[in-house]
């Protein structure tokens, strides 16, 4: 049984039962049942879409509570690189780092810091790499869970890098230990998130047994706090916060992250159902010429998560604008230190990503090919609508729901009605059949 | 285990076909997508999914790029997968030399689009355990690849078992 957690919830009592999440969902995962959206668990990879299309904002991000912080003696948050464009009132991205201190913080870490680490990593495997082409980035956990379904021959071809996330908070902790000699477990370290997906991904990681994140806060929830604490200075004067460059920041956006990593070849694509399309082109063979793919499941990167508070164009020109005004120009770490953390395999996934065939009919290929036989029929004899007032995506996808034992052909309101019509039909049929008491001369004198 | 040599009738098979005309280049992607979505369905191992994905792709574009119109029809029984591709069109002069790596008549135009470029055929040779190919200059082509879903039934000679 597929028992697994996942951050994408449905609020119960704002959920109207409408179909526009059903039809959005790249994995056909939500079904409308008694007027609520379902979402199956097994296939639902977190990619956020149904968030975006609800307009009752029924579909909710599990995330966590502020109050998560007080188990920990020595606090770091890790904000994302895409947070720093959601700010119009500042053009400085250590006012927002020292506004994380200002809130009860004892220390920050860039995410963006971390993504300059995983570039060089990635563009020294990719020097020395010899296999198929072209290598994908590890970094957006919704596109991974996309491909361990529908994608599973090409998982070997994703770089074995943990995420920049990961990454950050693994030395975040290390350095925090190192300056308070506090144990690890006395350390948290919380990412401020664009998306549902990383959520998931601490709490049910792919690429490591055990996450060294200890909570996520929706960019969305923290973003007033950081935006009342702007202006204020933090009592201490700390030294500067800021040490990521124009690099690792713009890993924020799409194509940030292929431009950090910079490499002969590489093809940045954004949006889901963009990155399916490219993913089956490669599977067919093609593309082959390219070095690396870097896969964003939101449209526009990260910007685009929809947990941010700004507009994606709004977003993606506001971090472009902080990126112009950055005035740290060399890496915080030098050439010999990261070449010393990729000899080490520092922060190479441990785990290999397993396939999921969670699309199959049946175990037995005989058996399968028989359902789909049936699917086939069913999917013929439905209206070919797609109109979702059964519930499910569309007529084919009912159909396949009738063959799995999920629902009724009279699901259809369009088949229901055919019936009606039969029924009634034949009710009318009944009604012109004259018992044998009365004659049929009898009829015809009414008349 | 059914034997390649039951008749057709008792066995469940499944036929997917798609209609492909001249010119149509998105054709070609929407017919090995959606006969890649039914493979995953049907539980078919990865790799084999992905070489019939490939199959039926290069074989739609050949027809989109080479001949009038065509049809793919996409058998699938539980021991083996038949993609039978006919076409209306002018046919391959040297199927030889089409065979080739490298080798191709695709028009110019094509060319600048990005394909034909004579990978088709040594493509669908290298992902089938079996390739039949019939043509006739000036009328058409009929290819026939097989894929057998168990690696030792690959050696087997066809018995004709399975009428396409």
């Amino acid at each position: 049984m597929y028992n697994q957690f996942h951050s994408v919830r449905l609020d119960y009592e704002k959920c109207k039962g409408c179909t526009n999440c059903i039809k959005r969902c790249p994995m056909e995962a939500i079904r409308v049942h008694d007027g609520k959206a379902i979402i199956t668990q097994e296939r639902c990879i977190d990619c956020g879409e149904c968030i975006r299309v609800c307009q009752n904002h029924a579909k909710i991000v599990l995330t966590d509570e502020i109050d998560k912080f007080s188990g920990y003696k020595y606090r770091i948050a890790l904000p994302a690189p895409s947070f720093f464009g959601q700010f119009k009132n500042t053009e400085n991205i250590e006012d927002i780092l020292n506004a994380f201190l200002c809130l009860g913080f004892d220390d920050i870490f860039e995410v963006a810091l971390a993504a300059e680490i995983v570039a060089f990593n990635v563009h020294k495997y990719l020097e020395d790499y010899k296999g198929e082409k072209p290598l994908f980035s590890s970094a957006c956990p919704a596109v991974l869970r996309l491909m361990q379904i529908k994608f599973p021959e090409l998982l070997g071809q994703v770089v074995p890098f943990l995420t920049p996330m990961e990454v950050s908070a693994r030395m975040a902790k290390e350095e925090a230990q190192k300056k308070t000699g506090l144990s690890q477990k006395d350390i948290g370290a919380f990412f401020i998130s664009p998306c549902p997906a990383k959520v998931t991904e601490i709490k049910n990681p792919i690429y490591t047994k055990q996450s060294a994140v200890d909570g996520v806060i929706g960019a969305n929830l923290i973003y007033k706090d950081i935006v009342k604490n702007l202006a204020k200075n933090h009592n201490e004067k700390t030294s500067r916060l800021n040490k990521a460059t124009k690099s690792g920041i713009g890993w924020g956006y799409i194509t940030g992250e292929s431009k950090s990593i910079g490499y002969r070849t590489s093809l940045a694509v954004s949006g889901i159902h963009n990155v399916i399309s490219l993913l089956e082109e490669v599977e067919r063979g093609e593309l082959k010429d390219v070095d690396f793919m870097e896969l964003q499941a939101c449209t526009g990167g990260c910007v685009g998560g929809p947990l941010n508070i700004q507009n994606l164009f709004v977003g993606r020109v506001r971090l472009r604008h902080l990126i112009e005004k950055q005035t740290n120009q060399t890496s915080f770490y030098t050439d010999k230190e990261m070449s010393e953390i990729y000899d080490k395999g520092m922060f190479k996934s441990t785990e290999l990503i397993q396939s999921r065939p969670i699309m199959v009919l049946d175990d037995d290929v005989s058996k399968a090919l028989e359902k789909m036989e049936r699917l086939d029929q069913i999917t013929n004899e439905l209206p070919g609508l797609d109109c979702g007032a059964c519930g499910s995506p569309s007529c084919r996808a009912l159909a396949e729901d009738i063959v799995r034992e999920l629902a009724l052909e009279t699901d259809c309101v369009i088949k229901l009605r055919e019936k009606v019509k039969m029924l009634a039909e034949e009710i009318l049929d009944l009604t012109r059949i004259v018992p044998p008491s009365m004659s049929d001369t009898s009829l015809n004198k009414e008349k | 285990m059914n034997s390649p040599c039951q008749p057709a009738a008792n066995r469940p098979q499944l036929a997917l076909r798609f209609k492909i005309d001249e010119k149509d280049f998105l054709i070609a992607g929407e017919s090995a997508s959606k006969t890649k979505k039914a493979l995953q369905q049907l539980g078919l191992k990865q790799e084999i999914v992905k070489n019939i994905a490939i199959i039926v792709y290069e074989a739609a574009m050949n027809v989109v790029i080479h001949a009038n119109h065509g049809e793919i029809k996409i058998i699938i029984a539980p021991d083996k997968v038949v993609v039978l591709s006919e076409d209306v069109g002018e046919g391959i002069p040297d199927v030889e030399l089409a065979m080739k790596e490298g080798y191709s008549t695709a028009p110019q135009e094509v060319r600048e689009m990005g394909f034909g470029a004579g990978m088709g055929l040594p493509n669908i040779k290298q992902c089938s355990n079996e390739l039949d190919i019939n043509t006739r200059v000036g009328f058409g082509t009929t290819l026939r690849a097989t894929i057998y879903l168990n690696p030792a039934d690959t050696k087997q000679v066809e018995t004709g078992a399975m009428y396409v």
